[in-house]
């Protein structure tokens, strides 16, 4: 049996969730800092 | 751990670490992956499937850990009123069930060609698919919770309640018969030759510091909403 088509989608798997979850926190925390900046600033 | 109640404080630390995290991670990885599909041997016994060690054995740890964190979180929430358990618990969970779901899977693609099966009702990965039932629970409970800044009590209770998994899915391969290996790296060393252990290091501490950088992300956009809502209701109430 050939092993590499398993290797190959357990690192997509893993690289890809990862960096999903990484990316969506990171937008998260841009736009809530960003309104939270804003607001500041119209005080 | 006091010295971080103050969220200001806290935010003051964590924004300058956030970056540092997230690319000492990702660095880390590329060097352990890179490393671990093309510079390692493969296994006598089961030849080139031994690579998804590398992705596999990160997932578990930080499926484990996370709610390690996440019940010591829960316990600092309903003993101390740390104000800042309850962020760090609801921001430790959807990392924390990912990596429980990314193991769940890389073992599940790495029982077919090693085991001749994708799944076995053993101790092991029993337990673990539990994990990843708590972790929905956890999740679901704290989008509940009234308060956006932490976690109803309840929520607390069931955190540190579920701990209890975490010690069966340790010693599961001990206590029971498994297809799963027995625990090969202890404290008293490791069953796995160097050759192949060697990238496990970067892509273990690898993972763990992205897994930081997502939490602390996490845990800065919880805030954040915070004090938007706060001073939206300010305003209102003007």
């Amino acid at each position: 049996m050939n092993h590499w088509p398993f290797i190959i989608a357990s690192y997509v798997l893993t690289l890809g969730g990862t960096g999903g979850v990484l990316l969506r926190a990171w937008l998260a925390m841009r736009a809530a800092e960003t309104k939270s900046d804003e607001l500041r600033r119209k005080r | 751990m006091h010295a971080f109640a103050n969220p200001t404080r806290f935010l003051s630390i964590a924004k300058p670490l956030t970056p540092w995290l997230a690319y000492g991670g990702i660095v880390l990885i590329a060097i352990g992956v890179v490393a671990g599909l093309f510079f390692t041997p493969p296994d006598y016994l089961q030849g080139e499937s031994v690579r998804i060690l590398y992705v596999h054995v990160p997932a578990a740890w930080l499926g484990m850990g996370g709610w390690t964190g996440l019940a010591i979180a829960s316990l600092m929430q309903i003993v101390w009123r740390h104000p800042l358990a309850g962020v760090s618990a609801r921001a430790i969970a959807v990392p924390g069930a990912l990596f429980t779901a990314i193991c769940l899977a890389t073992g599940s693609i790495w029982g077919r060609p090693t085991w001749g099966t994708w799944w076995q009702w053993d101790g092991r990965l029993t337990s673990m698919l539990i994990l990843l039932f708590l972790y929905f629970g956890y999740i679901a409970l704290a989008n509940a919770s009234e308060e956006r800044t932490s976690v109803s009590r309840a929520t607390a209770i069931f955190g540190l309640i579920g701990a209890v998994n975490i010690p069966i899915i340790n010693r599961s391969v001990v206590w029971w018969n498994s297809l799963h290996q027995g625990p090969s790296i202890t404290l008293k060393g490791s069953t796995i030759d160097m050759s192949i252990l060697w990238p496990l290091g970067f892509t273990v501490l690898g993972f763990s510091l992205l897994f930081g950088a997502i939490v602390l992300m996490r845990m800065r956009a919880i805030l954040a909403e915070a004090r938007v809502e706060a001073r939206m209701r300010r305003l209102a109430e003007a």
